[in-house]
């Protein structure tokens, strides 16, 4: 078995090797457990684990997955240097191809596959993830190769079929493209250009002048660009308003406020309330464990502290609501949404400020 | 807004971020005894209120001093 280092265009394994596959995945994934298990460290198993089974047989006989590793999801996106320590325990299998994910549309998941791709990729180890465009991990990627993934763990087939076939165009040296599902931030390359860049520079203006307004050698990404709120300049005067994506609701989850997915957001009244008491409201996120949320609700809506800076003159008036959803796998759409009707909701009912507490 | 994942915060353009301990707690830190975690929380909102009387022209983080210590 040869490797060959250098640059763009590498075979990973030249001639009738083995392709080395090291597999990552969060706790869930390998059957650790759900979030009571996701502060658990880095570790490793030997062989396909869970679905890295399935993606052996994608792969077939020419790969082969000698480990899987894993981590719990909030230790893998919340501590500094889990990413380094997940990535040690890939190494020391000198794999040819770590393969992570898929990630759907998990946040803490996508982070950390995404993560993990890109610290691989600067430790010069050929990696892969998966996770589906919408993930807000995949930025942190960089130029690591990623593709794409359905949005949910019931889409786990086509996802690692898409991953599977991703895998033989890395491991075959070629870059992924569009048409291999790559997404994420596209990488440079070197090609020769049939004419200079003079020519091509000078063809773009005519055809700019020629209304042509969308051609261009060089996309730029689409951000939404926020513009900041000025600041409030009276705070003693203002009303200010506690918003959140915790899940936060009241206990039996009246409304039925989905916990993933959602599609709604609701309103609760703060009115008369100085606290939010254990027991009586509870979190129905389902994103992150919701021990600490229910047992002190102020951990995701700071009531009892809020009320108290009221009383000391630090703010005007505490809204008489708190307006909460799930932000959980919850489409742009929905939530470019969400904020709009909140930011209007707010500014009628004369909030002058908003704290939002983002898990 | 307040939250731990600070640098999704800033990559989807929230204006002004204030850093939290952990994911399943934004206002709190189940770490500290209930008086210490309650001095936090007023700490963070505290911070979150300097903030808003902040001017911002691009996505901010605004970590809070000391945060090291309960």
């Amino acid at each position: 078995m040869q490797h060959d280092q250098d640059g763009i265009g590498r075979r990973l394994v030249h001639g009738r090797g083995m392709t080395r596959v090291v597999h990552y995945l969060n706790q869930f994934f390998v059957g650790q457990g759900g979030e009571d298990a996701a502060g658990s460290p880095p570790n490793r198993i030997p062989g396909p684990v869970g679905p890295g089974r399935r993606l052996q047989q994608l792969l077939g006989e020419d790969f082969e997955i000698v480990a899987t590793v894993h981590c719990g999801d909030d230790d893998a996106s919340g501590r500094p240097d889990a990413i380094g320590e997940i990535l040690a325990l890939a190494a020391e299998e000198h794999p040819d191809l770590l393969l992570i994910g898929p990630a759907f549309t998990s946040g803490r998941y996508g982070l950390a596959c995404a993560r993990l791709a890109a610290a691989a990729a600067d430790a010069g180890i050929h990696a892969l993830a998966a996770m589906h465009p919408e993930n807000p991990g995949l930025e942190e990627a960089g130029s690591a190769p990623v593709v794409a993934s359905g949005r949910q763990a019931r889409e786990m087939g086509p996802s690692l079929e898409a991953l599977a076939r991703a895998a033989r165009v890395v491991a075959a040296g070629d870059a992924l493209t569009a048409a291999d599902g790559s997404i994420g931030r596209a990488r440079r390359r070197v090609v020769r250009a049939s004419q200079p860049a003079a020519v091509r520079a000078v063809d773009l203006v005519l055809a700019r002048l020629g209304g042509d307004r969308d051609r261009t050698e060089v996309p730029l990404p689409r951000f939404d660009a926020v513009t900041p709120a000025p600041p409030v300049s009276d705070l003693a005067d203002a009303t200010v308003a506690l918003v959140t994506e915790g899940g936060l609701v009241p206990d039996g989850n009246p409304d039925r406020l989905e916990s993933a997915r959602a599609t709604r957001w609701l309103r609760y009244p703060l009115q008369g309330l100085d606290e939010l008491g254990s027991g009586a409201y509870r979190s129905v996120h389902g994103g992150f464990s919701t021990v600490w949320a229910n047992a002190d609700p102020h951990r995701i809506v700071p009531l009892d502290v809020a009320r108290e800076l009221e009383g000391e003159g630090a703010i005007g008036h505490l809204h008489d609501e708190y307006l909460v959803t799930a932000g959980n796998g919850t489409s742009v759409g929905n939530a470019r949404r969400f904020g709009m009707e909140w930011a209007e909701d707010l500014r009628r009912s004369g909030a002058r400020a908003a704290i939002l507490t983002a898990t | 807004m307040v939250c731990n994942l600070v640098s999704v915060a800033a990559r989807v353009g929230a204006p002004r971020i204030v850093p939290a301990r952990g994911i399943p707690y934004p206002t709190g830190d189940p770490s500290l005894s209930p008086d210490q975690e309650r001095r936090w929380r007023r700490r963070v909102v505290q911070k979150a209120l300097e903030v808003l009387t902040t001017p911002v022209t691009a996505p901010t983080v605004f970590p809070i001093e000391g945060a090291d210590v309960g």
